[in-house]
């Protein structure tokens, strides 16, 4: 059995009777009435369509209707989160976000989340059948909280955007769009406040003494079309833009071999090189960085120090993409601007 | 005619026993046995504030001169704690005041300490030597002030990563001309600066100090004076690391260092600017204990430091060492004991992945000795984590934390049950483990039944169902402490296993889907218990049966319920008329 396979047979057994199935001893069958998750002994349905699936929840308890999620395309009606336990009739519904980025309160984004879980698991068996990939399904299940937090595959991603009611600075199922920032999660990582406020007054603290060299480590994101994460290199471990481009050149190798094809086990890495700086040098891609106002420019058109200064992100952009960029006189006049 | 063992010479024995658990074990052979130990018992350990209440505490154990309390649940340290749920130290020192004031120590982790229960401390016991507050929050320096210009012999000062009220650098000014008793001093948690001359003639002073934790606003130069008049000192945590430095000054600081011939422990090193890290060179032949989780420092530079520290037993680092400095690390510090990998960026939204699975897989190999890991990673493997039980099956205490929620085996596609099972049959003395990554309720059948030590388990965003719960609380014989959160399991495992939760100190559970009634028979069925649901948002009593409760948080007690919860915790003793309605279990 593949793990989406087992994952779903284990689900879908969970959600038709949690307790008898689930349970071997003995009591559980006798005692127990079969529940969901949610306690509720009937299982709602759950369609694609929102509205007609609320006004039919007669049987879910007042303050769930408010709050449940039903699944539908991004676009549609969904129930705002509200603290009123009265159930909203459809027509109150606002589209309102389901993974807000930042929540308003830690209990809200936390309570939201879990009532999206119940309504995906009370409606499975349904969802099963909308979605061709078996795959898709199971992240949803799995991914109640946090569907852009799927599995790294981006085929995933995908079919998770468009599935679920993303938050507000999401995108809508548009999987050549880059993947929304995902949704904070209370508490997540399990890193202590105490540290995180520790290491954000260092950054700051580095920031401040920009320009000296020397000053510690400069780690700004590259990230290339086409290759599933990004790294980080530290600027100031480098001296001139050569250094630079012959390290992204070492970094992003694997990358591009992929897109170049199969060369096989032997000759990679005399191949590698080369093909990378015809890659870069040539038509295909160039090196491009987000200066400190957010514009992005080509990389070597300032002098190396002034370039560590503003440079805040790298990007490895295929050439077709980077033409609207800003040429060297466009950057020097930033430059001078700024002098 | 029996044999009694006289008392005089039980205490005799006694007096030899310093372990909690072994004198909780007396003390349960019989009632003279019970009275003996209690009579004896000087440190006295409640890891839950609220299990046991003061005046029982201060009653049992007249002859008490430490006392370690603990407070909010462990996820209070991940902000899943509503502010003002509890935890507060002043019911404790109030009764401690009252009728045991030769008490000495007190050391509290993730409580609310107040000015006043400070200011008690400092006027209420004379002998009062040493106060060490972890993770706790509520006073300002104006409650550290009273503690320092009070206590005659005061040894200990510790705050350790407390919120602080911090008011200014005074405090430090409160310690008398004539205090020379300090023996360690951590105020590392504070912002403020503090009068440097009174830290130096505090430092000078105190011949016996051995432990020096300075806050970032001391500078190099401030660190280099002070080493010059402390060199004996065996622990150290820098100020800030980054001020500009002449050559000179620079090797002035070098050799202040080089002169602490005792350091065992380094730590602080906020900021470091890698070419001040040769400043430390000399005395990493004899480190025991390094903290460079604060040092944004590149991977060259951090194995040039660790690789002189061949007598390393505990490593704190953040993930910017990399495999590769792990894999240096492997080689160069094999007497390495506990290692802790921090994220550099942990809200990123892609993180840096040249630190992965194999570094850790490196340690593994290379340090014959090692007990204690917790490691951020982006993703993790099957294989990596069977490599490691299998190399290390010393491994006592393995916390993982795969960044990515539900991430499986990178390589495989599946979840990472196998390697937890792993884990839990190969490390047999394994007391503490927390799970992340993709994981099936078979992860948790296997912890269940093969991690016969564990006493602590930390999940989130695992599992299938109920089944996972239950494999736990009908496993894990040791099991004291619990924490899930958002993991989907429902009342029936909870409800069946409920005589488990008596033989543990708590389980905590947020972000399942427990229901408000299960929590209430729950209460009903098991009196012994404090089934708190902490609730924020709708108040559990307007909601219905059925609805899932934010958080849970359930502990044996013999004080019955508390007195002082906020408005969003709630228990069975708010509400005792309100009856259980639909579920029905037998």
């Amino acid at each position: 059995m593949t793990p989406e396979e087992e994952l779903q047979s284990n689900v879908s057994v969970a959600s038709s009777s949690p307790t008898s199935n689930c349970i071997s001893r003995s009591t559980a069958a006798g005692g127990l009435k079969e529940h969901n998750y949610l306690g509720l002994s009937d299982c709602s349905s759950v369609g694609s369509s929102t509205l007609s699936g609320l006004a039919e929840d007669d049987k879910a308890t007042i303050s769930l209707k408010a709050t449940e999620l039903t699944l539908g395309l991004p676009g549609s009606q969904s129930p705002p989160r509200d603290t009123e336990l009265n159930l909203l009739s459809p027509a109150k519904l606002d589209e309102k976000p389901f993974f807000p980025l930042l929540p308003t309160k830690d209990e809200i984004c936390s309570s939201s989340q879990k009532n999206i879980a119940s309504g995906n698991k009370r409606g499975f068996s349904d969802t099963m059948d909308q979605f061709s990939e078996a795959k898709s399904s199971v992240y949803t299940e799995k991914n109640w909280m946090f569907p852009e937090a799927a599995a790294t595959q981006s085929v995933v991603k995908k079919e998770v955007t468009q599935s679920v009611p993303k938050g507000q600075s999401s995108t809508t199922n548009n999987s050549s769009s880059p993947p929304a920032a995902k949704a904070q999660i209370v508490g997540w990582p399990p890193v202590r406040s105490y540290r995180k406020n520790t290491l954000a007054t260092a950054c700051k603290n580095s920031d401040e003494v920009d320009g000296r060299p020397g000053s510690g480590a400069l780690f700004v994101k590259v990230s290339m079309d086409g290759a599933p994460y990004l790294r980080k290199v530290d600027l100031r471990s480098y001296t001139n833009y050569g250094e630079l481009s012959s390290a992204l050149e070492k970094m992003f190798t694997t990358f591009t071999l992929g897109q170049c094809g199969a060369n096989g086990a032997t000759g990679k890495d005399m191949l590698s090189e080369t093909k990378l700086k015809d890659l870069l040098n040539g038509k295909d891609y160039v090196l491009t960085y987000e200066d400190k106002d957010g514009d992005w420019m080509l990389v070597g058109d300032v002098p190396w120090e002034m370039f560590i200064d503003v440079c805040k992100k790298l990007k490895i952009m295929k050439g077709s993409d980077a033409i609207g960029l800003a040429a060297a006189p466009r950057a020097m006049e930033k430059s001078k601007m700024r002098a | 005619m029996y044999l009694r063992l006289p008392s005089k010479v039980l205490e005799r024995i006694l007096f030899f026993i310093d372990s909690n658990d072994d004198r909780n074990s007396v003390s349960l052979v019989c009632k003279s046995w019970f009275e003996t130990e209690r009579l004896t018992r000087k440190r006295v350990f409640v890891g839950n504030c609220y299990a046991v209440t003061p005046a029982a505490v201060v009653r049992r154990f007249p002859k008490m001169r430490s006392l370690t309390l603990k407070g909010k649940p462990h996820f209070a340290d991940y902000n899943l704690v509503p502010d003002g749920w509890g935890g507060y130290a002043w019911p404790w020192i109030e009764a401690l005041a009252a009728k045991n004031p030769l008490l000495e120590e007190i050391r509290l982790k993730r409580m609310v300490v107040t000015d006043e229960c400070l200011e008690m401390i400092a006027a209420s016991f004379k002998n009062f030597k040493s106060l060490v507050l972890t993770s706790c929050e509520g006073f300002s320096t104006d409650g550290i002030a009273a503690i320092a210009s009070t206590c005659r012999s005061l040894r200990e000062l510790e705050l350790r990563e407390c919120i602080v009220d911090d008011l200014g650098g005074d405090w430090l000014s409160y310690f008398p001309e004539t205090s020379t008793s300090l023996v360690s001093l951590d105020f590392s948690c504070l912002d403020s600066e503090v009068k440097f001359s009174d830290l130096e003639r505090l430092v000078s002073r105190c011949r016996n100090l051995k432990s020096l934790k300075l806050n970032r606003a001391v500078t190099l130069d401030g660190l280099e004076s002070l080493l010059r008049r402390a060199p004996q000192l065996t622990e150290l945590g820098t100020g800030s690391f980054s001020d500009e430095l002449s050559p000179e000054a620079l090797s002035k600081l070098s050799k202040a260092i080089s002169a602490c011939k005792q350091l065992k422990s380094l730590s602080g090193l906020w900021d470091v600017l890698p070419e001040y890290l040769p400043a430390l060179y000399s005395v990493c032949p004899g480190l025991t204990s390094l903290n460079l989780s604060y040092a944004t420092v590149r991977m060259t530079d951090l194995v040039d430091l660790l690789r002189r520290c061949k007598k390393l037993q505990k490593l704190w680092v953040m993930d910017l060492i990399e495999d590769k400095g792990l894999q240096a690390v492997a080689t160069c510090c094999k007497e390495l004991r506990e290692l802790r990998v921090f994220p550099s960026e942990p809200d990123l939204e892609e993180p840096n992945v040249a630190l992965t699975e194999q570094g850790l897989v490196f340690i593994s190999e290379g340090c014959q000795k090692l007990e204690s890991v917790l490691y951020f990673c982006v993703q993790f493997t099957n294989a990596a984590l069977i490599t490691i039980a299998r190399n290390r099956p010393s491994i006592k205490r393995f916390r993982l934390c795969v960044i990515e929620p539900f991430a499986p085996d990178y390589k495989t596609q599946e979840p990472l049950d196998q390697g937890f099972k792993a884990i839990a049959m190969g490390c047999k003395d394994l007391q503490r483990l927390s799970v992340s990554g993709l994981l099936t309720d078979k992860a948790f059948e296997y912890i269940g039944k093969h991690a016969k030590n564990l006493g602590m388990l930390s999940i989130a965003f695992a599992g299938d169902s109920d089944l996972m719960l239950h494999h736990l609380l009908s496993g894990c014989k040791k099991l004291r402490k619990l924490e899930i959160r958002d993991c989907p399991f429902g009342d029936t495992a909870l409800l069946e296993n409920a005589w488990k939760l008596e033989t543990m100190r708590s389980l905590w559970m947020s972000s399942c889907f427990v229901s408000f009634g299960a929590c209430k028979l729950l209460s009903q069925k098991m009196p012994r218990l404090n089934v708190e649901v902490i609730d924020e948002m709708y108040p559990p009593e307007t909601r219905p049966e059925s609805s899932p409760v934010e958080r849970i948080y359930i502990y044996r007690t013999l004080a019955g319920p508390r007195l002082d919860m906020p408005e969003f915790v709630w228990t069975i003793h708010k509400n005792p008329e309100i009856g259980v309605s639909h579920l029905a279990i037998k």
